[in-house]
């Protein structure tokens, strides 16, 4: 097995003329914090969606723990361990906030419908533990009191972690995360900081990031893989690619 | 400035309710003998195009006290998702007790608004909790009826020996169409939905020998008790009644309180089966596809196979109904299914509130009790029923009784 969880290679996708990534290559390995960045319009969300399985890329392999998923329907990958957040939340913002939880299980519990329909003692058991696993999650997220309220009315940071937790909660082996920093406060920022740590260190999970919030980046992350244009420019160290001085070019323009 | 507009808004209106009006109050044919003559009669059309201006022009003062009185409307509470026990067993006690001491019509009208009962259950799934517009849900209710007529009809097959192929026939069909259809979404769902409704209309009139064409089938007989006909005559040599067996001299008012208890049954068993539905981890996951069906696929949800089981589900109950509706009515023929019907189960979800039990069943009595009452009324039937839905959409936009959450709750 290598030590790669996963490998990215030659990642292409072209949207009719638009070029919006180019042949991008890059690998996370285990409980590794990766983060992707690059101005804006640089095709970090594009490489997201092309790992996800939301689209489609035009060339190139994506391989999870050495099998590959290219191509593969997003629903599918989600299956491989690979779970992703949104650039905007993304929650069931009717059903509460135990309900999204408990629907993020569902390849896990007994979902037929015999046993359902019978409340046999197999199906109310995995039922149980659906809520109490999601219980688990809740405390964890200190969203226990909210449990029973709709998703949609919870305050915005309480909607990021419930995303979180909503990933979480299907035990994936890369969490990816989509601007999880966007729009929370300084305060927010580093208890964020300090649960990405936390879910690297308990749950052993490798994590897929692409942030703006620079702080956040330099103090959380592994290696960065820094973007512009749809081109890969350099992947190395925070301190590597901040003394870099085509990613100082790119993001401070040319003189 | 807002009054000239008012009044340029007034003109308008006036002009445009001329151009409308004239050819259906403003021309009349009128036979002399043999010729038929077009006799104008414009002063209907004046009176029509005063009144619009004059109601135009005054709208902001009428408009006024209406303001106050939108948020004086009083809200229903919400639908209780478990009510007591007590409660509901007192219902169904009431409901089965209740049709030997009523009337004939009115045990035949409940026996009807059970069936839309069924049909709204059926069709809430899909819609109310999987968020799928399906404008063609009578195609599986035409289904669930012709299978039982068919079977009868080729096969000699009795009702209750049917019902389960009705809905297992309907299912299918669900399933069937359902694959192609889902991968669209909104209102090209809903149109492609409606087509399909319209074929299975079609192919029941247009395959003449299998199912009799715009006759339909007739002669369908009525369920059995415990394999024993309901008649004042066995049908067949060497079988005797249930009336015979019992005793009782017959009356037709037994088989119509029969009817109206099977019925009551099937209602109660698609009411059970429903309810047991959205709290299992098939239904949480319909209404999060509703909601959000990118999140969805990002948790490995599969939305087409989700999607699927809605559209067969629904269907199935759509297929019992049928069933029961072709053993009730005695015949079955495509006229009983057109898109009207769809409709006004569409109505009765909508009016009840999406997603809520109860208020489906309750959108059902009215839907079906209102009309029969106002029989003198029949002709501005769908006008009423437009005016209704509007006022619903402006007032009550949630439906009548709007489903309560959460089904599943956390203690501290």
């Amino acid at each position: 097995m290598s030590e790669a969880l996963l490998q990215v290679s030659g990642l292409t996708m072209r949207f009719g003329g638009l070029l919006a990534v180019d042949s991008v290559a890059f690998e996370v390995k285990r409980d590794e914090v990766f983060a992707i960045i690059g101005p804006n319009g640089a095709g970090k969300t594009t490489v997201f969606n092309c790992v996800g399985g939301f689209y489609k890329p035009t060339a190139g392999d994506i391989l999870m723990d050495g099998k590959s998923i290219t191509g593969m329907p997003s629903h599918k990958v989600a299956r491989h361990g690979l779970v992703r957040t949104f650039q905007n939340v993304r929650l069931f913002k009717q059903l509460t906030v135990l309900e999204n939880l408990l629907v993020a299980q569902h390849t896990q519990v007994e979902a037929r419908l015999l046993p359902g329909l019978l409340k046999l003692k197999s199906y109310r058991q995995s039922e149980a533990d659906a809520v109490a696993r999601a219980a688990q999650w809740l405390d964890f997220m200190g969203l226990r009191q909210y449990a029973n309220r709709e998703a949609g009315n919870l305050a915005y940071g309480h909607q990021r972690r419930l995303e979180i937790a909503r990933c979480m909660i299907t035990k994936p082996r890369l969490l990816m995360l989509d601007e999880p920093a966007a729009g929370l406060n300084p305060q927010e920022k580093r208890d964020l900081q300090a649960l990405i740590d936390q879910l690297r260190r308990e749950f052993g999970v490798a994590v897929l990031l692409i942030e703006h919030d620079m702080s956040l980046i330099m103090g959380i992350s592994d290696r960065i893989l820094v973007m512009e244009h749809g081109k890969p420019i350099t992947t190395g160290t925070p301190d590597q690619v901040r003394s870099d001085e085509r990613v100082i070019k790119a993001y401070l323009g040319e003189e | 400035m807002a009054n000239n507009n008012t009044l340029k808004n007034a003109v308008m209106a006036a002009i445009l309710t001329a151009i409308i009006v004239t050819p259906v109050f403003g021309l009349h044919l009128v036979r002399q003998g043999a010729r038929t003559v077009m006799e104008t009669q414009w002063h209907m059309v004046a009176i029509a195009s005063a009144a619009v201006f004059a109601f135009q022009l005054l709208r902001p003062w009428i408009a006024k006290p209406f303001r106050a009185l939108k948020f004086g409307i009083p809200t229903l509470p919400a639908a209780p998702t478990r009510g007591s026990r007590g409660v509901i067993a007192l219902i169904i006690v009431a409901a089965v007790v209740w049709p030997f001491f009523a009337g004939r019509s009115s045990v035949d009208i409940a026996t009807l608004v059970l069936i839309y009962v069924m049909l709204g259950l059926g069709l809430n799934i899909v819609v109310g909790f999987a968020g799928l517009l399906d404008l063609g849900f009578v195609g599986f209710y035409a289904v669930g009826a012709y299978t039982y007529a068919l079977l009868y009809h080729w096969g000699g097959w009795g009702f209750w020996e049917a019902l389960p192929f009705s809905g297992a026939v309907a299912a299918l069909f669900g399933f069937v169409l359902g694959f192609p259809v889902l991968r669209l979404r909104g209102d090209y769902l809903a149109i492609v939905t409606l087509g399909f409704g319209e074929i299975i209309r079609l192919l029941l009139i247009n395959l003449n020998t299998l199912t009799g064409g715009p006759d339909g089938i007739s002669g369908i007989p009525k369920p059995s008790v415990f394999g024993m006909e309901m008649a004042r005559r066995s049908s067949e040599e060497g079988t005797r009644t249930f009336h015979e067996i019992m005793g009782w001299t017959f009356q037709n008012q037994h088989m119509v309180i029969y009817l109206y208890l099977m019925a009551l049954l099937l209602a109660l068993v698609t009411l059970l089966v429903s309810t047991r539905l959205i709290r299992m981890p098939v239904g949480r996951a319909w209404e999060a596809l509703r909601e959000d069906e990118i999140a969805c696929r990002s948790l490995g949800l599969n939305p087409t196979r989700i999607k699927l089981s809605a559209f067969t589900l629904g269907a199935m109950f759509a297929g019992f109904g049928g069933a029961f509706f072709a053993a009730r009515q005695g015949l079955v023929n495509p006229e009983s299914f057109t898109f009207i019907e769809s409709a006004l189960i569409l109505a009765i979800v909508v009016l009840g509130g999406m997603g809520s039990q109860v208020g489906v069943i309750l959108a059902a009595i009215l839907l079906t009790v209102l009309p029969e009452l106002a029989r003198e009324f029949a002709e501005y039937r769908m006008l009423v029923f437009g005016l209704v839905m509007v006022l619903m959409m402006m007032w009550r936009p949630q439906g009548l009784l709007p489903m309560k959450r959460p089904h599943v709750e956390l203690g501290k």
